[in-house]
């Protein structure tokens, strides 16, 4: 359904016509007033659930990392598509974008990992020169 | 596009379709889309970089700071920054519902949104900035460890992000006020929408990495 609309919505719309009905889809291809809305009280939600889960004890850090971090992409992955309608439009411009997210995540994971970020601090040891040799004078 | 050869081999481009129907929708650009909001997302492409490398030094830092200073638990207030977190949310959808008006060419709607969608985001600027007076009392400064340095450069470069969109937004307001941005440039409330819907996206990074988790 998505690639349809995808399809069929121009990739900039200079067309737009007057309509009277706020609830009625968008000429433009892009969903209407009602959507939107229905979309934000979705994300809403989503952010409640967030700081919920900030406040219980009991699971692991990890899974509250893991679960946050899920919930956190997906609230991103809503307002990108629906909000900045790269849903409805050309794709060319969801490659420039998640180009660079792809950029950005994969150089600053490489730098992460290069300071040894993932260890637990106190852990981290940094790269230390090797120890002195001691060579015998000859004679 | 298909690249068709004729008879004397001499290579004409063509689309597919009929040109006479798709001419009108796109703009005159050898792409067929606009340079403009093309520009844009390069431009929002090379600030993923940016807030990158702010959020990566955060989490670098992060539990690095010298033993007996200030600590995030010592001064976050969740469920604040939780409200300011919503209300910036919620400016996403004020923000995009100018849009759609402004698209249907009802410009009344639209002056509404766009001055809401202004009101939250100056709400949250706002907020922030009363966030900052109550860490700097409790004792954190940009300086008092790698803490207080990491977050105060990451959330304070997202504050002046926000605080541009505001005065991006005031001016759409303006002009849309003269009368300078007809139904057929509702591109123009688009790439500022654009910018502003990113705003938003970092802080949903920035809201769980930093704030939220453990």
């Amino acid at each position: 359904m998505a690639e349809a609309a995808t399809e069929k919505a121009s990739p900039t719309d200079h067309t737009a016509e007057h309509a009277d009905d706020p609830s009625a889809p968008s000429h433009t291809g892009h969903p209407s007033d009602w959507e939107y809305i229905k979309v934000a009280i979705f994300l809403a939600i989503v952010t409640a659930a967030e700081v919920a889960l900030y406040y219980v004890e009991g699971l692991g850090a990890r899974l509250v990392l893991l679960i946050l971090c899920v919930m956190m992409v997906v609230k991103f992955a809503i307002v990108a598509m629906w909000f900045m309608h790269l849903r409805f439009d050309s794709k060319i411009f969801r490659r420039f974008f998640i180009t660079g997210i792809l950029l950005a995540f994969g150089v600053y994971l490489i730098v992460l990992t290069t300071f040894g970020v993932w260890s637990r601090p106190g852990e981290h040891t940094p790269v230390s020169p090797s120890p002195p040799t001691t060579t015998a004078r000859p004679g | 596009m298909t690249v068709t050869h004729d008879e004397e081999s001499t290579p004409t481009t063509t689309t597919e379709g009929s040109h006479d129907e798709l001419a009108p929708e796109h703009p005159p650009t050898s792409t067929g889309l606009s340079n403009e909001k093309l520009a844009m997302w390069a431009f929002l492409g090379s600030e993923c970089l940016l807030f990158g490398a702010l959020i990566s030094v955060y989490l670098l830092f992060r539990g690095r700071s010298a033993p007996g200073t200030i600590t995030p638990k010592d001064v976050y207030d969740i469920p604040y920054t939780s409200v300011s977190a919503f209300v910036l949310l919620m400016s996403s959808l004020t923000m995009v519902l100018a849009l759609a008006n402004h698209q249907r060419g009802d410009f009344r709607r639209f002056r509404v949104w766009i001055l809401t969608t202004a009101l939250l985001g100056a709400a949250f600027v706002g907020g922030q900035m009363y966030e900052f007076t109550v860490f700097y009392e409790k004792g954190l400064k940009l300086s008092t460890n790698l803490f207080g340095s990491s977050f105060f450069v990451l959330t304070g470069f997202h504050g002046v992000h926000v605080f541009l969109g505001i005065l991006m937004l005031m001016s759409l307001f303006t002009l849309s006020l003269k009368g300078r941005i007809p139904e057929s440039r509702s591109e123009v409330i688009e790439l500022g929408g654009l910018y502003w819907h990113f705003v938003d996206i970092v802080w949903i990074i920035i809201f769980t990495l930093v704030y939220l988790v453990p």
